[in-house]
């Protein structure tokens, strides 16, 4: 509607709503917001209460998250020359928590596992899911419904269900605590959804040209390699982002499966909050370091958030 | 939609590929996928199946007919005549309930505030839609750090004193659903925010012509219009709710003061007590239930469609 065509009341009522969504955005993103404000918090006013919303940030509460440190006892003061020679980092934190830095912390560890586990089952989900897809999209078969629902059934598992069986297997197969096991049940989890949300994409694609490629003697694994997959890129690129999401976040399966040479973060990180205890400051950091990936992805998804999260029942 | 390809006279489809028909490649193309859901869904499944009606410890070597022992019904029973599992459904389903509506009515209001068109509008959406995204056992320590009593900034915000909302019993439950709530109620606004925009414009138009009211509008055209979508996020909410496990596990731990629900509840009793086979059971009762809740649903669902 044109805004000139509005009268008087109706242009209030506008302001009104806006006001409000504004109002209610920002009391939506508290929570978020103060992680990121602890996170940056000197040490010093972390635990004070009322708590402080003005201050100089520091990126104290990173470094000890990153790094393992021994406190100095009480009033042991390192020399100038020794304050001096230290990495700009270890300084920071010598000043913020009288601790000397002694070795690389756990977290970059489990955050290497997390990127190895997210992208080794990303790439193999969508590799057979859209195989997968394809075969659903274009192939005749009979019962081809009632698969694609079968498929779609085993996404709909409580996933504490499952874990008991999975476990057992995975114990006589040693495959509790390794990347593979993990990739596995990750592809497993991911690849339902990955076969109904790019069937949708690809049913989208006119089979027009698979026709005529086909018509000019091209092979089927040719056509969908040079005519299907070009076509269907964006939805691949979308299906991966989510799935890469999902398999990011996943917290059950890792915290029963991995214990710690292929440990993830999500099932890393509430332990070591308990460990962490007193400082809330790394948890907080923890927490933002590890929730920024799926932010950024969401943010590059948003277009495609409706059709992903409903298994693309709705496209928009 | 199979039909469109039946009838399409792409003869070249039936033809053969060097030695292979395209139909076989066809399903050469969705092995892969099944092969893996087989093993790693279907196998579990049964095998869980078998386990239940046995008495099985995975904490014990196997020795057949000792362990497992085929029991027959007997853990279904001790479920289902357990008057602590009673206390354990009866909270999933006080929680359920209280998140599930929570959403419902936040999501769809947010919905409606946001049909109006104005600049900022997509950067708003999409900064309402963050904590969806993020890791629900994340989510649970960033609702745990804010809870914090002593310096945390909930109670802080509220005007509350220094209310434990982590260890206390009596209101954990509700720490929890509240965490719930913030973090899906983008999932039913965005679900509403499409389906709202798919109600056709000359319906209002028609209506403004009339001089309907707004409520009138409200009832008639809009409600009607969006209920299969709020159906179907309403499905999604009560499944995904009625499962809950890694919030509650970032929040409150599945100590002694953690609030009985179901899936915190399976957890403990296989893998902390190590009772296998009356976990198995708990889980395949979890699992009818869902699929009962889920076809109860979905007939709602194609009612409303109609």
């Amino acid at each position: 509607m044109d805004k000139k065509l509005l009268s008087a009341k109706q242009r209030v009522l506008r302001a009104v709503v806006i006001f409000l969504i504004c109002v209610v955005t920002v009391i939506y993103l508290i929570p978020l917001f103060f992680v990121i404000h602890t996170s940056f918090k000197p040490w010093d006013l972390i635990k004070e209460y009322p708590p402080k919303i003005l201050f100089r940030p520091t990126v104290a509460s990173y470094i000890r998250i990153f790094t393992a440190r021994t406190p100095l006892p009480p009033g042991v003061e390192l020399s100038e020359e020794k304050v001096a020679s230290m990495k700009w980092y270890e300084r920071l934190v010598y000043k913020d928590t009288n601790e000397e830095v002694v070795r690389k912390g756990d977290l970059p560890r489990r955050y290497l596992n997390s990127i190895i586990i997210v992208i080794g089952s990303t790439v193999i989900t969508i590799v057979i899911g859209t195989l997968a897809a394809y075969g659903f999209s274009r192939g005749k078969m009979r019962g081809k419904d009632d698969w694609l629902f079968f498929i779609l059934t085993t996404r709909m598992l409580p996933p504490v269900v499952v874990v008991i069986p999975v476990f057992l297997m995975f114990r006589s197969l040693s495959l509790t605590d390794t990347h593979i096991g993990l990739i596995l049940l990750y592809t497993a989890f991911n690849v339902s959804f990955a076969v109904w949300v790019m069937k949708g994409f690809i049913d989208e694609i006119p089979i027009e040209y698979e026709e005529a490629a086909l018509v000019d003697g091209y092979t089927r694994f040719q056509v969908f390699m040079k005519v299907v997959i070009p076509q269907a890129t964006t939805g691949i690129a979308a299906t991966a982002v989510f799935c890469f999401i999902f398999a990011w976040n996943e917290y059950a399966f890792a915290f029963l499966l991995s214990r710690k040479t292929a440990q993830t973060v999500p099932a890393w990180l509430p332990y070591q909050m308990g460990v962490l205890g007193y400082d809330w400051g790394a948890a907080a950091a923890g927490t933002f370091v590890f929730l920024l990936p799926a932010m950024v992805f969401t943010i590059i998804l948003r277009k495609h958030l409706v059709r992903g999260i409903t298994f693309g029942a709705i496209r928009k | 939609m199979g039909k469109n390809v039946d009838e399409n006279p792409g003869v070249a489809l039936e033809k053969h590929y060097r030695g292979v028909r395209d139909k076989t490649l066809m399903r050469v193309f969705i092995l892969p996928t099944l092969i893996l859901l087989i093993a790693i869904n279907v196998f579990p499944l049964i095998w869980s199946l078998f386990l239940s009606f046995t008495d099985y410890s995975a904490k014990m070597a196997n020795v057949w007919g000792k362990n497992p022992a085929w029991v027959s019904s007997q853990n279904f029973a001790d479920v289902l005549t357990n008057p602590e599992m009673w206390e354990k459904f009866i909270t999933t389903a006080k929680y359920v309930i209280m998140t599930v509506a929570g959403e419902m009515i936040l999501g769809f209001g947010l919905a409606l505030l946001l049909q109006l068109d104005f600049k900022g509008r997509g950067l708003i959406t999409t900064l309402l839609v963050l904590p969806m995204t993020m890791s629900p056992v994340i989510v649970g320590l960033m609702w745990k750090l804010f809870y914090d009593p002593n310096w945390g900034m909930f109670n802080f915000l509220l005007g509350l004193g220094r209310v434990d909302w982590i260890q206390d019993p009596a209101r954990n439950l509700y720490s929890i659903v509240i965490a719930d709530i913030w973090m899906w109620t983008p999932f039913v606004m965005l679900l509403s925010l499409a389906g709202l925009g798919a109600v056709p414009k000359y319906l209002y138009e028609a209506a403004e012509i009339d001089r309907a009211s707004w409520w009138f509008k409200f009832t008639r055209i809009t409600l009607p219009m969006v209920s299969p979508i709020l159906m179907l996020a309403l499905i999604f909410r009560i499944i995904e709710a009625f499962k809950i496990f890694d919030l509650p596990m970032g929040i409150t731990g599945r100590g002694a003061m953690a609030p009985p629900l179901l899936a915190m509840h399976l957890y403990n009793v296989s893998f902390v007590t190590w009772k296998t086979s009356y976990g198995s059971a708990i889980g395949y009762i979890m699992l009818i239930m869902v699929l009962a809740i889920t076809l109860v649903l979905v007939k709602y669902l194609n009612r409303a469609k109609q």
